[in-house]
C-alpha cells in the first residue's frame, strides 16, 4: 500500500496564502525572496504527512541545538520500499515543511533511494532563500530519516 | 536629552540598512553594537603601540603593558574592586566561570555540593557539571517560582554544610529576574561556600559595586557592554585568590619554572596564562569610559523605560506571552515573549524581514525553558542606543506577527 498525500490533521490556520504579509507594514519594504515562500506556508498552515503512524517499521527523532527544533520521523516499510511515511514535531515553519516534503518524496522509494533524497531535493520543492544559519531546520528531517533508516548516514 | 538622542551619532553599525529598513537592534544581551571610540581605540592600538606585554623590553613592549594595566585600573574603578589584583582578564565570561570552576573543581571532594540555580545560563551549569561529575561531588539547583524569582526559602533548605560553591546569575538572560545578591552571598559566606555570580546581564546595564555584593567571584564579558568581542573579566576576592591553586598554565603565570615544578607569578597575573587580549583590554577601557560618560544611573533608567514599554505594549497584544517578573518590578534589559502559534525563530525571521533584530531560541538556558514549559522563546533586549521609536516600531510589528505565516 502506497500513502497518498493528504490533508493533515492540523492545519494551524484558516488565512489566505497571499505572498505578502497582511496590513501593509510587514514585508513592505522588503527587497529580494521572502523568507518564507509560499510553498513554506501551505505545507506549515496545511501539512499533508503530519501525524502518527502506528505500526511503523522505523522510527528516529533528533533536536536541533540552535533552536530546540524536535522532528520525529515514522515509517512504514514493505520490504524495501517505504509504503507511508508520517512526521510529528516540535518545530519551525522551515522545518516542519522540510519534513513534510521529505516524507512526500520518500514515499515509493527504496530504502537506498530514500536515502539519496538531498538537501538540494528539498530546497527545489520549498522554493525558498534560506540563508545558512535555517539550513539545518531544512536538513534535520534528512538526518532523522538517515537514523531512522540505517542508524547512521 | 534622551540618551539615544545622545548615543545613536557615536554607534556607525546604526547606518545599516536590513532588508529595506533601517536596522533596528533589540539583541544587545546577546552581543551589543560598539561605539566609535571603542573601535577607534583598538584601531589606533594595533596602528601604533602594539607589542607583547610584560616581557618586551622596549617602547612599544612598554606602551602596550601601560594601556593593558590601565585597563586593569580602570574595570577596578568600574566594578567597585578594592584591589587592583583582583581583577583577572579572561575570555570571556564562560571562560571567567570555566576557569573557576576548573580551579574549584580540583579541591572538591565525594559529597560535597556545588548550588547554581534553574535559570542559569548554560555557561554558569555546565562548567560545573564537569567540576562535580569526576569527584562525585553534586549539583543541585535552587528552584524557580512562578512569579519568575527564585525560591529563597528552598535556596536556604538547599545550603548545606556540604556546599562548597553556591553560583548564580546577577540578572537573568531570559526572564530579566534581578538575584538579590548580596543577600544570597551573605548566606553562602556563613555556610562556608564561596560565592560565584554571573554577571554577564547586569555589567552592562547596572552600577556595580563588588564591596556591597560582597561576593568571593564576580564574571562578565565586554562584547555585551559596548566593547570587544574576546575580552572578559573575572573579579576574584584577594583573600580568595591568594589561596586558590592557579588551574591553567602556562607563560606570564609563573616566576621560575623547572622541569618538574613551578612557582606562581602574583595576582593577578597568576591567573592569566598566555598572551591576554591586549587591544581588547584596550578597547574594553573606551567602552567603560562611554559607559561612564552617560553615567550607569542614567544607563539604567533609559533601559529600564524600554523594558517598561515592551512589557506593557506586548501585554495588549491578542496571543502574545511575556516571561519574566512584572514591568513594576526592577529588572534587567530583556523581555522574553512568545507568539501564539508561531515558533521562535519564525517570529525572528519575520521580525527580520522588517530591519528588526531580536534573539530566539532556547537562550542557553534550557533547564529554565523547560521549566517554562516551551521550546523556546523571542526575546527584545535593549542598550544605550536604542529609542522608544524602536520599541514601537517591534510593538506593531509584533503585532501583525500571528496572520503571517
Amino acid at each position: 500500500m502506497t500513502d497518498k498525500p493528504g490533508d493533515g490533521p492540523a492545519g494551524s490556520s484558516g488565512g489566505s496564502a497571499a505572498a505578502t504579509f497582511p496590513g501593509g507594514g510587514l514585508g513592505g519594504g522588503r527587497r529580494g525572496p521572502l523568507p518564507y515562500s509560499d510553498v513554506i506556508r501551505e505545507r506549515w498552515r496545511r501539512p499533508r504527512f503530519r501525524g502518527e503512524l502506528p505500526g511503523a517499521g522505523a522510527v528516529a527523532e533528533d533536536v536541533n541545538p540552535l533552536c530546540g527544533d524536535r522532528v520525529r520521523l515514522m515509517l512504514a516499510l514493505e520490504g524495501e520500499r517505504v509504503s507511508a511515511a508520517r512526521f510529528v514535531g516540535d518545530s519551525c515553519a522551515i522545518c516542519a515543511a522540510s519534513a513534510d516534503v521529505l516524507a512526500e518524496l520518500v514515499v515509493g522509494r527504496s530504502r537506498a533511494e530514500a536515502l539519496r533524497v538531498e538537501a538540494a531535493d528539498l530546497l527545489a520543492v520549498l522554493q525558498a532563500d534560506i540563508r545558512p544559519t535555517r539550513m539545518r531546520c531544512v536538513t534535520l528531517p534528512l538526518s532523522v530519516l538517515a537514523t531512522a533508516l540505517n542508524g547512521k548516514r | 536629552m534622551r540618551l539615544d538622542e545622545l548615543t545613536r551619532p557615536d554607534f556607525p553599525i546604526l547606518e545599516r540598512v536590513v532588508n529595506g529598513h533601517p536596522l533596528v537592534y533589540l539583541d544587545s544581551a546577546a552581543s551589543s553594537q560598539r561605539p566609535r571610540t571603542v573601535i577607534e581605540a583598538m584601531g589606533q592600538y594595533y596602528a601604533r603601540s602594539h607589542a607583547n606585554v610584560h616581557r618586551s623590553i622596549h617602547t612599544l613592549g612598554e606602551e602596550a603593558t601601560e594601556l593593558y594595566e590601565a585597563a586593569r585600573d580602570r574595570v577596578q574603578r568600574f566594578i567597585g574592586a578594592q584591589h587592583r589584583e583582583e581583577v583577572i582578564f579572561t575570555r570571556g565570561t564562560t571562560d571567567g566561570l570555566s576557569l573557576l570552576a576548573e580551579t574549584i573543581g580540583r579541591t572538591l571532594r565525594a559529597g560535597d555540593e556545588v548550588l547554581i540555580t534553574e535559570l542559569e545560563h548554560h555557561s554558569n551549569i555546565v562548567p560545573w557539571q564537569l567540576a562535580t561529575r569526576d569527584r562525585g561531588a553534586v549539583l543541585k539547583a535552587v528552584p524557580l517560582g512562578d512569579d519568575g524569582t527564585l525560591d529563597l526559602e528552598a535556596f536556604e533548605r538547599l545550603l548545606t554544610r556540604r556546599t562548597r560553591v553556591v553560583a548564580f546569575a546577577h540578572v537573568s538572560n531570559v526572564l530579566g529576574t534581578i538575584n538579590p545578591v548580596a543577600r544570597m552571598c551573605a548566606r553562602a559566606r556563613q555556610a562556608g561556600a564561596f560565592t560565584v555570580v554571573d554577571g554577564a546581564q547586569a555589567a552592562p546595564h547596572l552600577s556595580l559595586d563588588m564591596c556591597a555584593l560582597d561576593c568571593d567571584f564576580y564574571a562578565f564579558s565586554a562584547h555585551k557592554m559596548l566593547g570587544p568581542t574576546g575580552i572578559g573579566v573575572l573579579y576574584g576576592r584577594r583573600e580568595v585568590l591568594e589561596a586558590l591553586e592557579p588551574g591553567r598554565g602556562g607563560s606570564e603565570m609563573i616566576k621560575e619554572v623547572w622541569i618538574d615544578r613551578a612557582r606562581w607569578n602574583d595576582l593577578p597575573w597568576r591567573f592569566e596564562p598566555g598572551t591576554p587580549p591586549i587591544a581588547e583590554a584596550v578597547g574594553l577601557s573606551a567602552a567603560i569610559e562611554y559607559l561612564e560618560k552617560l553615567g550607569m544611573e542614567a544607563v539604567a533608567e533609559h533601559e529600564g523605560a524600554l523594558t517598561r514599554q515592551t512589557l506593557e505594549g506586548l501585554a495588549t497584544i491578542p496571543g502574545v506571552r511575556v516571561y519574566g517578573p512584572p514591568a513594576s518590578e526592577a529588572r534587567g534589559a530583556v523581555v522574553a515573549f512568545s507568539v501564539e502559534g508561531l515558533h521562535p525563530h519564525d517570529v525572528a525571521a519575520l521580525l527580520d524581514a522588517e530591519g528588526i533584530a531580536v534573539r530566539a531560541g532556547h537562550h542557553c538556558a534550557m533547564p529554565l525553558m523547560r521549566r517554562l514549559g516551551v521550546v523556546g522563546t523571542s526575546r527584545a533586549s535593549f542598550s544605550v542606543f536604542n529609542s522608544p521609536e524602536e520599541v514601537r516600531h517591534l510593538l506593531a510589528a509584533v503585532g501583525e506577527l500571528r496572520t503571517a505565516l
